[in-house]
């Protein structure tokens, strides 16, 4: 499989990108660090991916650059088979409420501009006659919630562009995998603590390869979440004013 | 992050307090994100990666490409940084010395904010320090060192049963000339004539004709999910442990083909098997004798242990073939003993009179092990060594930037 990742030096994106080179895929790594896609690069490498994993710098936080970044990976890879997008930003809904811009920017990468950058890849993978579009968005975009008001917003805004991106294209061949992770231990949730069935970015990685591969539309990870978020949805109103879940 | 932190800590697996924080200043740094491999040279076997990388991580990927760290301690549960701090030895310390031996050099944050490279060629003050050096002079960022090859991945392993410590002393000293693998288990409540008695474990890679042509399964993980109430480890139960284990060795020589986990690590196979001892846990006491110490030391501090009636579950004894390269690295030639004893009221007390005869047998102990020695006892065991790790931290961190709870306790900081 021929990859485009954006975020693979962090977190599940890292456990993801490392199941893919020690299967033997090889990939093309985008994100904001210089230093840290090269080292990025070079463990990959080592691991399996081929003799040298090629990089380019993309923020989220930068539209321009989207356009060609992925040009970049289909010409690299001689083609385009799969995009994985698993960047993405997070604060906690207290530092949010402290600082406007810090929320604008939150909305900006995690809604606006992820959208943008899935449009730029669907548009490669239906040019390449379909793919995979894999792309990390939560649980917290499941219902409104207390700890989670603004980042969940903006991934309950990026999880329904998903889903009609699937009913729209899934006869051209794109397959959209939606991927809403709870808790996963990792450094973008390093310093909160961490609540039951909090998962290993690992575990994760498996569960969200094996969707990539069968294009499973919709994966909670770890498992349990499925179930946790179904309970939440059904909850009357009065009982979510009470918790603060 | 390694610019405010006081101190770094990779798995946790050390048994005492080196990874802990001090009181003061409760942040520990968790290397385990840190854990990218950054070269790999297939000709050589020249590797290099983040600190934070562990061993069993090293074990899955590389050891299928015939490679394998040159040196390996008991637990696969160990970051490479960790590794280096603790100067870590393995079943080979008699010939392969120290994973420190082995470690070209270390990129490290230091005292001053600086990042910096150190080797035997450059800074080698610091690079002496930092290996064996419990993570007191700076934060290790990055480790480099050349990767043993091996034929197989199974060990042919022979196992001959001990009648006593004397016996044993001898025994591995003879084994150390033959195998490049040795260790041995102790029945440590054995007394008498009988004291020491236990099971010589020699071993070597198994070519690769020899060996299966499969690779070695990975079986079933189980692990303890509760803490056991304390009284279940009583002198009863641990004597029947080391008797029948003393007894599944009922022929007086036996080998064969092992796969190399079982071999290594024995106690990885039950995660979580601290929980056996209780809520208040244990603590490991490990020593190393010099060789100048004749042929009874090994006997003298086992003494010690019986005399006050101290019961360790696990005793293990080990020849030391050479002293590593870091200032304060655990080992000498000699003969090591690790014991793992509950903590109970008089555990302080044990360890003192250990300590005690340790002191005058000329030996030391490992601080990956130690929560209980004593600052007084520490400074008679390290001596001139002290001195010199001092004043290079004097030279590094003059204002003692780097501390941990052991530190505190042993140094004074």
């Amino acid at each position: 499989m021929r990859v485009a990742f954006l975020g693979a030096t962090k977190g599940m994106g890292r456990a993801l990108a490392r199941l893919m080179a020690e299967r033997g895929d090889t990939m093309y790594l985008l994100g904001r660090n210089d230093v840290d896609l090269e080292r990025s690069a070079a463990d990959l490498s080592v691991r399996g991916a081929g003799d040298s994993v090629r990089w380019a710098v993309c923020d989220l936080d930068q539209p321009e650059m989207f356009v060609p970044a992925i040009a970049a990976a289909r010409e690299a890879l001689g083609g385009l088979d799969a995009v994985v997008v698993t960047a993405g930003m997070f604060a906690t809904q207290e530092e949010l409420e402290l600082d406007p811009a810090l929320t604008e920017r939150l909305l900006r990468i995690d809604f606006s501009n992820t959208v943008v950058f899935c449009e730029v890849a669907k548009k490669a993978l239906l040019e390449e006659g379909g793919g995979a579009l894999c792309v990390f968005s939560s649980v917290a975009g499941e219902r409104g919630r207390k700890p989670v008001i603004l980042y969940g917003a903006a991934k309950a805004g990026l999880t329904h562009y998903l889903e009609g991106l699937d009913h729209k294209h899934h006869a051209d061949g794109l397959r959209v995998v939606t991927v809403k992770p709870g808790f996963v231990k990792t450094t973008m949730t390093a310093g909160l603590e961490p609540p039951p069935f909090a998962g290993e970015p690992e575990a994760v990685a498996r569960r969200v390869l094996r969707a990539i591969d069968r294009g499973t539309p919709v994966v909670y990870a770890p498992s349990p979440w499925r179930l946790i978020m179904a309970v939440i949805r059904a909850l009357p109103r009065v009982i979510m004013r009470r918790i603060n879940f | 992050m390694s610019a405010d932190v006081h101190l770094s800590r990779g798995l946790g697996r050390s048994y005492g307090d080196a990874s802990l924080p001090p009181e003061d200043q409760p942040d520990v740094l968790n290397t385990t994100f840190a854990d990218r491999i950054l070269s790999l040279d297939e000709e050589t076997g020249r590797f290099r990666a983040e600190s934070g990388l562990a061993l069993s991580e090293l074990n899955r990927l590389l050891m299928p490409r015939g490679y394998f760290a040159p040196v390996s301690p008991g637990t696969k549960f160990v970051t490479l940084g960790g590794m280096v701090a603790a100067d870590v030895h393995g079943k080979n310390q008699h010939n392969a010395g120290n994973f420190g031996n082995h470690v070209t050099s270390l990129k490290m944050r230091v005292a001053d904010g600086r990042v910096l490279e150190c080797s035997p060629g450059q800074h080698p003050d610091l690079f002496r320090a930092t290996i064996g050096g419990m993570g007191l002079t700076g934060h290790i960022l990055e480790v480099e060192f050349g990767l043993g090859q091996i034929p197989s991945q199974w060990i042919w392993q022979e196992n001959r049963r001990i009648h006593d410590i004397d016996e044993f002393q001898d025994a591995l000293e003879d084994a150390s000339q033959q195998w490049p693998y040795t260790m041995g288990w102790i029945d440590c409540l054995a007394r008498g004539k009988n004291m020491g008695r236990g099971i010589l474990t020699t071993g070597r890679w198994a070519d690769a004709d020899q060996a299966p042509s499969q690779p070695p399964k990975q079986g079933l993980q189980p692990s303890l999910r509760f803490d056991w109430p304390s009284w279940v480890l009583n002198g009863l139960t641990i004597r029947v442990f080391n008797e029948l284990f003393y007894r599944k060795q009922w022929r007086r020589h036996s080998s064969g083909i092992v796969n190399y986990e079982p071999f290594y690590y024995p106690l990885d196979a039950l995660r979580s098997w601290n929980r056996m001892y209780g809520k208040r846990g244990f603590t490991q006491y490990q020593c190393v004798l010099p060789r100048e110490a004749g042929r009874g030391s090994a006997r003298r501090v086992l003494e010690v242990l019986t005399a006050r009636g101290g019961a360790s579950f696990l005793c293990v004894i080990k020849d030391f073939g050479r002293e590593s390269r870091g200032v304060l690295s655990f080992p000498r030639p000699g003969i090591t003993l690790a014991l793992d004893i509950a903590v109970r009221d008089d555990t302080q007390e044990l360890i003192d009179a250990l300590n005690e005869q340790v002191l005058q047998e000329g030996g030391r102990v490992y601080l990956a092990k130690d929560s209980f020695t004593r600052r007084e006892h520490f400074e008679a065991m390290e001596g001139p060594r002290l001195d010199e790790f001092r004043a290079i931290r004097d030279r590094w961190d003059p204002n003692r930037r780097f501390r941990s709870a052991q530190s505190v306790r042993l140094l004074g900081d």
